[in-house]
């Protein structure tokens, strides 16, 4: 494979080349796909590779926006790669982006995925509607279909605030790029069978933010407890999950402390509910 | 037959150097200025859609006068080139001389070799973490560059316009002192003697670099906020 300079490739005289300066569109994929191939993720051969392993992801909505949290793990086989990568990141300012699967496929979708949005404000002069977002990216995830068949599947779920019908909306994909909304709430990932069980029965209609982040820590943790490539929060370490919510303000990362106070809290409910139920049958389980 | 006629280099490139500069001078001016936090740019502008100013990266703004179509262009091609830069290297090495270069060729190139240079003037500016780091580079028609320092008057009266800001314009200046500055400066009377016009906040088009905002520092000023801002100098 050859690499040629990436940017900018001046012709000659040295001057921006035709690619730059042809009118039309908006979209920074379209505009890399023609000048600069190499750069796409997804256009590369690849064989029988072991790489990093992202795992769970969960999205609920609540009264005015949602929530969007990823564990802090990544896994290669039965073997921790990363107890503090980040799989969730704001898309632009109104909308969150998790992706479970290959990590570093993952993490290079995101970069492009921020900077196609991005890059779409700043020629447009507005932004995009979510959907307009949210089948953006079903684009690019089918173009990585590919690379997914080959086992480098990147599974991405969206979510974020609606300011047409001013309401929190979550998206789910498919390897294929299919786009599907989900209500209420959603996970991905290895340990998603576990946190969807959890959702199911601790979401509830008119949650606030706060209640919906300890939701969120709850259902990662319950998560972390059954499968063994999802992260719990780490008291040792200090190092919690990343969870943010996205509102009328914006995407907001909870921070550190205020997650710190939250797995605490849950850790300790457990604790009590577990040592009540040890006292009650008489014995050490 | 015809014989074509004998033009000299020195001509043809007179000629062309006319052309643009009364394409350029024929629009409103666009005023570019340091101040304590970042730098602001301001311009008589009725459309709220078509832009003279507007965001290339982080911390790059673009500004420009003449026509339309051209230095939309070139904007657009900015941004690529802005985008393709830090995806491929990394946000922090996308740079505003980089830039700059990159539209000195696009605009030299096309004065020698096309059959209508471009009408356009731009400014392109990148604000630094600290005053001293601010960079403002204007750039010509014909490809010429210029590394300013403080403000830059282009487009309409650009000179008379620019004398006005040498008398006035010192470093340090607030946000609400610049901006009353930059839009006495363009309701400025044309010829000595004449009447100012004071230029409604609608009427103008106001964007900052701010230094003291997180990542991306460009920031539009309207409505309220822009005549707050205007009121309390």
């Amino acid at each position: 494979m050859t690499f040629s300079t990436p940017s900018p490739d001046r012709s000659s005289s040295g001057r921006l080349p035709h690619a730059f300066t042809t009118p039309g569109s908006s979209s920074f994929v379209e505009f890399l796909s023609g000048h600069a191939p190499q750069l796409l993720p997804g256009n590369r051969p690849t064989g029988d590779v072991h790489a990093p392993h992202g795992t769970t992801i969960l999205a609920l909505a609540f009264e005015g926006g949602i929530v969007m949290a990823g564990d802090r793990r990544a896994t290669m086989g039965s073997m921790i790669a990363s107890r503090e990568i980040e799989k969730v990141f704001p898309a632009d300012e109104y909308s969150a982006v998790g992706i479970a699967g290959t990590a570093g496929l993952a993490v290079e979708l995101v970069r492009l995925f921020q900077l196609e949005l991005e890059h779409y404000e700043k020629i447009e002069g507005s932004l995009l509607s979510l959907d307009g977002k949210a089948n953006r990216l079903a684009t690019m995830i089918r173009g990585n279909l590919g690379m997914a068949m080959q086992g480098l599947a990147v599974v991405p779920l969206f979510g974020g605030f609606d300011l047409d019908r001013r309401i929190g909306r979550i998206f789910s994909y498919d390897v294929t790029g299919g786009r599907y909304e989900e209500h209420d709430h959603h996970a991905v990932g290895s340990g998603s069978v576990f946190a969807r069980g959890s959702l199911k029965k601790l979401w509830r209609p008119g949650l606030d933010a706060d209640a919906a982040v300890k939701v969120a820590v709850e259902a990662l943790v319950d998560a972390s407890d059954d499968d063994s490539a999802t992260g719990g929060p780490d008291h040792t370490r200090g190092i919690w999950p990343v969870v943010a919510t996205v509102t009328e303000s914006g995407y907001l990362r909870v921070s550190d402390a205020d997650l710190g106070a939250v797995a605490a809290q849950v850790e300790q409910e457990r604790r009590r509910t577990h040592e009540g139920h040890r006292d009650a049958s008489g014995g050490a389980r | 037959m015809s014989m074509p006629f004998y033009v000299s280099p020195e001509q043809l490139m007179k000629d062309r150097a006319d052309y643009a500069r009364k394409g350029i001078a024929r629009g409103r001016s666009v005023v570019v200025l340091q101040y304590d936090d970042g730098i602001a740019f301001a311009t008589e502008n009725a459309s709220r859609a078509l832009h003279k100013i507007s965001e290339i990266y982080d911390r790059i703004g673009f500004a420009a006068v003449g026509k339309y179509n051209e230095f939309e262009n070139l904007r657009v091609a900015g941004v690529r080139y802005a985008d393709l830069r830090g995806y491929s290297y990394d946000r922090e090495d996308v740079t505003a001389r980089g830039l700059a270069n990159a539209y000195a060729q696009t605009l030299g190139t096309s004065f020698t070799t096309e059959s209508k240079p471009l009408e356009v003037e731009i400014v392109v500016a990148e604000v630094g973490r600290a005053a001293a780091g601010d960079q403002i580079y204007r750039l010509a028609y014909d490809g010429s560059v210029t590394d300013e320092h403080g403000y830059v008057v282009m487009g309409g009266q650009a000179e008379r316009l620019g004398g006005l800001l040498a008398e006035q314009w010192r470093a340090g200046l607030t946000l609400p002192e610049v901006l009353g500055l930059a839009v006495r400066t363009l309701g400025a009377a044309a010829e000595d003697g004449g009447e100012p016009r004071a230029i409604p906040a609608v009427q103008l088009e106001v964007a900052v670099l701010d230094r003291t905002r997180p990542r991306r520092t460009f920031r539009r000023l309207a409505g309220a906020l822009l005549e707050d801002l205007l009121g309390a100098d």
